[in-house]
């Protein structure tokens, strides 16, 4: 499904780069993780698949269904079904929930084809997959993330997801700065979007979440690059470990090549 | 397209009103002087009383300085090169009384304007009286409001029908000598809306008038007069557009409006005016005076703006609480793009005892546009328990655009309460890329977000209007992402 190959990207304002050749493959019907220290560019991958403007791809090629996306714009990769949770969900004031979902849904079935749903319809709807992530009715009304919680955002983020039912998610840290309870309501509504047709990748700092989301395959991104890959273990061993001995794996092994 | 271009698109959306309509027009002299006055008097058929109306106003005004308070830097009208009065030639020089006697090219303008003057054609319970520069074309359903006791018709034809009435009221809100411009616009007031609701009658229908100037030499001076009587109400709309040309126009008008005791009006505007294009050549000076009077006890009056157009725009729509416990509103959302500049807000005058008013007012700035709120609250010694409320909201699409909020308020009387809050926030390329991911092309995404803004504002007009200042607020902004 998504395919991204020797990605380099960098800051468009300065230059920095910040993806020095990435490399990940994913399929439909997966669960993976990305996990790697401050700074490593986990995020930046999560917003470059999305289509952030404010960086450029220097080299490399991401494939969506096997068609190069990076030339689309934001909204058209969300119309091929990629879906970005925000890390920082931001604040539309005087926009309501309902508003902005019911566009948004509309404005992706419009351009992939289906039936758009009338007010009442997406109502209905909607009603069903707040279910899935425990939010009230009147969350519908409130205004885009205006004065929720941390922990709220959040939930708004999986809630959209299962709104807009996009094929790849790439959810952004999704899980920080939730307590346990709403971690649980969240693994929860992933759990249950996540079907045999679409993916997930989840980027976190904490393997806790793993231990509801069961990940195929766990990656660790160091300096721009997917360092290591295997399973739920890799996660374990780095949640009791941390990342340095990844991280002198990397050394040794471009010292190596070096001297190769 | 990046998101600069695309906000720059979208405040500097193309302007659909911008035609013109090619009719004859009567002759007159460009220029200003007591006879160039009296002839305006003349072609209306004015009673004496109406002529020294106007003279009088011309003589103050002669002694009056053009204000150079307001934040907005412009060169001057050329007075003396204006045409005060255009009228078109009518078949029997009489106004026509059946929409069939309209001159098809006018007609067919307020058709494209989306304004069909045929009533079976027009929205469903909204009367239309309809001006073109200087004079009203038609005014619709006059007779279903008459049965209800209600006049709306042309200020001219209310001089010839009702003096009685407008000699009452003419210029006991906004005196001859007001300022410079409703001096001006005393002394050569062309046409206007006149309504006048009787006691105890709820007006059973949405009133509006429709301004539209056309001639490149005129300006247009239009005065509305708008009575309710004791426990009367009525809803009324202004919506107003002009043809493009390279040179400034002047629209100077006056509106007045009277509320009586437990008398309620709610006065709507839609500003629409050409702008001027990109490097602010021509456009709309928007120079005008609106001032309601709560007379009565228990009056209200409620101002509720949409201003998007027009080059200058100086604009104060004002309330003078006279009546104990009358009420004063004043919501606003302004918008200027390229390099429009407005200068915009209220005065709300408490005189009366418990009187409140609230003050909501949203500008949002883009292109290198200058958009100011300026609002002043005066609490009398006499008015006891006065409250006023305000919260003044900048939104900043872009970086070479500016905001500014000039708030007055005195208070005389220590039993008032008067709070005032503002805020200044930026779209953010962070929010546009939300709503991108969401699936929202850029345009609609900065619309749904002016829209959020404004919301507090559009709620408050009329339904049938609101649907349209929500079109005209995205094609205003179309591509000016910053």
């Amino acid at each position: 499904m998504l395919e991204i190959r020797d990605l380099h990207v960098c800051v468009e304002e300065d230059g920095t780069e910040i993806l020095k050749g990435v490399n990940l493959n994913v399929n439909k019907g997966e669960i993976h993780a990305i996990m790697g220290p401050n700074g490593s560019g986990k995020s930046t991958l999560s917003k470059v698949v999305a289509g952030q403007e404010a960086y450029e791809v220097t080299q490399g090629d991401i494939l969506f269904e096997g068609e190069s996306i990076l030339e689309l714009e934001p909204e058209e990769r969300a119309h091929l079904g990629i879906f970005l949770a925000f890390q920082y969900p931001v604040e539309v004031p005087g926009v309501t929930n309902k508003n902005l979902l019911r566009q948004a849904y509309n404005t992706i079935a419009r351009e992939q084809g289906r039936e758009e749903l009338d007010p009442l319809q997406f109502e209905d709807y909607a009603y069903e997959k707040l279910e899935l992530v425990d939010m009230k009715p009147e969350f519908l009304d409130r205004s885009v993330n205006a004065g929720f919680s941390g922990g709220e955002k959040k939930r708004n983020e999986i809630f959209q997801m299962a709104v807009l039912n996009p094929r790849l998610s790439f959810l952004d840290e999704t899980d920080s700065g939730l307590d346990i309870d709403a971690l649980k309501t969240v693994a929860g509504g992933i759990n249950k979007i996540s079907n045999e047709d679409n993916a997930v990748v989840l980027v976190t700092h904490y393997q806790r979440i793993l231990d509801y989301v069961q990940p195929d395959k766990v990656h660790v991104m160091i300096d721009g690059k997917i360092a290591k890959t295997g399973d739920k273990d890799l996660a374990v061993k780095l949640e009791d470990q941390g990342y340095d001995w990844v991280m002198d794996e990397v050394a040794s092994v471009s010292v190596n090549g070096e001297q190769q | 397209m990046s998101e600069t271009q695309a906000l720059e698109s979208m405040v500097g959306g193309e302007y659909k009103y911008g035609f013109t309509t090619d009719v004859e027009y009567e002759d007159f002299p460009k220029g200003i002087n007591e006879d160039i006055i009296r002839e305006i008097s003349r072609r209306k058929n004015e009673p004496e009383w109406v002529t020294e109306f106007r003279l009088e106003a011309f003589e103050k005004w002669k002694q009056m300085e053009e204000p150079d308070w307001p934040n907005v830097e412009y060169e001057s009208p050329d007075f003396d090169n204006i045409q005060y009065y255009s009228a078109t030639k009518k078949k029997n020089g009489q106004k026509p009384k059946d929409i069939n006697d309209v001159d098809p090219e006018i007609r067919e303008t307020y058709e494209k304007l989306g304004i069909p003057l045929e009533e079976q054609k027009m929205l469903q319970g909204i009367a239309v009286d309809a001006v073109f520069d200087s004079e009203s074309i038609f005014t619709t359903f006059k007779e279903k409001l008459a049965e209800a006791g209600v006049i709306f018709c042309s200020i001219s034809e209310a001089i010839q029908e009702h003096p009685e009435i407008v000699k009452k009221y003419l210029g006991s809100v906004v005196p001859k000598g007001d300022n410079f411009y409703a001096a001006l616009n005393s002394a050569v007031f062309s046409d206007g809306s006149f309504v006048y609701v009787p006691e105890d009658t709820v007006c059973p229908m949405e009133l509006s008038t429709y301004f539209r100037i056309n001639n490149m030499q005129s300006g247009q001076f239009e005065r509305t007069l708008i009575i309710c009587e004791d426990n009367s109400q009525v809803s009324y709309l202004e919506g107003c557009t002009a043809p493009m040309y390279q040179e400034n126009q002047l629209h100077a008008a006056v509106v007045e409006i009277v509320a009586l005791e437990n008398a309620e009006v709610k006065y709507s505007t839609i500003q629409n005016w050409y702008s001027g294009d990109e490097e602010g050549q021509g456009g709309i000076y928007n120079f005008v005076t609106k001032r309601g009077h709560c007379r009565g006890d228990n009056s209200k009056i409620s101002w509720t703006q949409v201003e998007t157009g027009s080059a200058i725009t100086w604009k104060y729509p004002s309330v003078i609480l006279a009546g104990d416990n009358s009420i004063g509103e004043f919501y606003s959302v302004a918008v200027t793009n390229n390099k429009q500049q407005a200068d915009t807000g209220t005065k709300m005058i408490h005189v009366g005892k418990n009187t409140k008013s609230t003050i909501i007012s949203k500008g949002i700035s883009a292109g290198e546009s200058n958009n100011s709120y300026r609002g002043q609250v005066k609490i009398s010694p006499r008015a006891d328990g006065a409250q006023n409320y305000s919260v003044c909201d900048s939104m900043l699409i872009g970086q070479t655009c500016g905001a500014h909020t000039f708030p007055y308020i005195e208070s005389s009387n220590p039993t008032a309460k008067v709070e005032h809050e503002a805020s200044t926030s930026r779209v953010g390329e962070d929010q546009i890329f939300y709503l991108q991911q969401r699936g929202m092309e850029e345009d609609d995404a900065i619309s749904l977000i002016v829209n959020g803004f404004c919301k507090e504002v559009l709620q408050k007009l009329p339904m049938e209007f609101a649907v349209e200042a929500d079109k005209l607020l995205g094609i205003k902004l179309e591509g000016s992402v910053g």
